[in-house]
């Protein structure tokens, strides 16, 4: 969940509150409050580096801040309200002082908007599937959000199916609900995922760490054995090989990457594409 | 959100009847079991002895509720399982250190950290923080303490035994410096936990 701030920031740091530059990458913990830096002054509207006059000469300048997963707004700080790795994003286009968030592992998932999960649907009832997400309550998938299918033309869902979709709504207040087509109408990869294969469950910073861009696991994977594999940013993998001694291999694989080093994760992958 | 893993089994205790349990000469109390009353984790259980007013679960749960931001999962319950491996003396203290770094494990938004301090008065009036077992049963007051990590403030206090007014704030302020070990040690754990990945 992001907000976006305004903050005057300040450049006396608390007792206790510190600058968000100096944790950055570090542990924090709950509780502990940040100071945003202060802005460095732009180039003034006339151009050529002339600053600005200002008519009240005691009002800071104004970073906006977008605060990210983790971090809550506390005053003109920033709260932090779940223990992990604080990091930060520069801004793309340079407006803006970047995002803030909090680098958690945890197991379990809250639904938020945009996110494209796995689900397990566990009830039809007239026109609404529900599909657990492994959320606090089950998604609501409709029977239309699928590529294709019109009243006279419903979709093959049946109880126990998995559904690969994203949340168009999902926020504390109402019930999630989740889709199978993207803004176009088209499935995009999305909609019932296939018989075979096997679901299994990691942790959400696992997954974060496998559909980051580069990463060498999954390029590592692929070279072992032709695969399909779909993640869920619900922390669910499912994966298909061509036989089923390769899938749980593979499923071991994953599920095991969290806890190993980069050189041991080698050195099994080196031992299996040898036998 | 699960605290250790139990065995599952679906046994239910009788609800007592007039002529239940408490039959003549038998002085325990009603007690309640539920077991697997929790789909998602392995295990779970809830023991109801008495009808106590200050349990140790209320206590407990009236910290937890102080410092999670409940705002964030409405219609949401969250439920803390603690399992008592060994009692060594201080074990109030020791449920609400544990209760804190599994919430914190489990990603609960909380505002703060907390943690538990038990002390214990002497006869003669010398104070022993975090006492064993024997020292609790030996000492005239128990006092067990839950303070939060930005100010050390007091989240929950239980007392039992005599004790004057400048003795609890002896106690209090004792438990309060305590908390700094505890909290500290919490970062170092967290620390730790983060650096393997």
């Amino acid at each position: 969940m992001a907000e976006v701030v305004a903050v005057a920031a300040e450049s006396l740091a608390g007792s206790r509150a510190r600058a968000a530059r100096t944790v950055l990458n570090q542990v924090v913990l709950p509780g502990e409050e940040l100071l945003l830096p202060e802005q460095e002054d732009a180039e003034g509207p006339g151009g050529g580096g002339e600053r600005p006059l200002r008519l009240n000469a005691g009002a800071r300048s104004r970073v906006r801040v977008v605060c990210g997963p983790g971090l809550r707004r506390c005053g003109d700080r920033l709260l932090v309200t779940k223990c992990g790795r604080l990091r930060h994003k520069e801004p793309g286009s340079g407006s803006g002082g970047g995002v803030y968030w909090v680098d958690s592992q945890q197991k379990r998932y809250v639904p938020v908007k945009g996110d494209h999960v796995i689900g397990i649907v566990t009830a039809k009832s007239g026109d609404i599937f529900k599909v657990d997400v492994g959320g606090s309550e089950p998604a609501s998938l409709s029977y239309l959000a699928f590529e294709g299918a019109t009243k006279r033309n419903r979709p093959n869902v049946q109880v126990g199916d998995l559904i690969y979709g994203q949340f168009v709504v999902a926020n504390k207040d109402m019930e999630p609900e989740m889709v199978c087509i993207d803004s176009c109408g088209r499935a995009n990869g999305m909609g019932v995922i296939g018989h075979d294969g096997l679901l299994f469950k990691v942790t959400l910073g696992l997954i974060r760490k496998l559909l980051a861009p580069d990463c060498e696991i999954i390029q590592e994977v692929g070279k072992l054995y032709p695969l399909e594999i779909v993640f869920g940013m619900n922390g669910r993998i499912w994966v298909k090989a061509k036989t089923i001694q390769q899938t749980l291999i593979l499923a071991n694989i994953l599920e095991a990457c969290e806890h190993m080093t980069t050189d041991q994760r080698k050195q099994i992958f080196s031992r299996l594409a040898e036998s | 959100m699960e605290g250790t893993m139990h065995a599952d089994a679906k046994i239910r205790a009788e609800t007592g009847t007039e002529s239940g349990p408490r039959g003549p000469g038998c002085s325990l109390r009603h007690f309640a079991c539920e077991q697997n009353l929790l789909s998602r984790p392995d295990g779970s259980a809830s023991f109801m002895q008495g009808v106590a007013e200050k349990s140790r679960e209320q206590l407990i749960r009236n910290t937890c509720e102080a410092v999670v931001l409940g705002a964030l999962h409405p219609r949401t319950s969250i439920t803390v399982v603690l399992q008592v491996i060994s009692d060594a003396g201080s074990l109030l203290a020791c449920c609400l250190n544990a209760a804190c770094m599994a919430l914190v494990d489990a990603g609960v938004p909380m505002r703060a950290l907390f943690c538990g301090v038990t002390c214990t008065l002497g006869a003669d009036g010398t104070l022993v923080l975090d006492p064993t077992a024997k020292q609790e049963k030996e000492a005239r007051a128990v006092l067990t303490f839950a303070l939060d990590s930005v100010e050390q403030k007091l989240l929950m206090s239980t007392t039992k035994g005599l004790y004057s007014d400048a003795e609890l704030q002896q106690c209090l302020a004792a438990a309060q410096a305590a908390s700094q070990h505890v909290f500290r040690f919490y970062r170092e754990s967290l620390q730790r936990r983060y650096s393997k990945s």
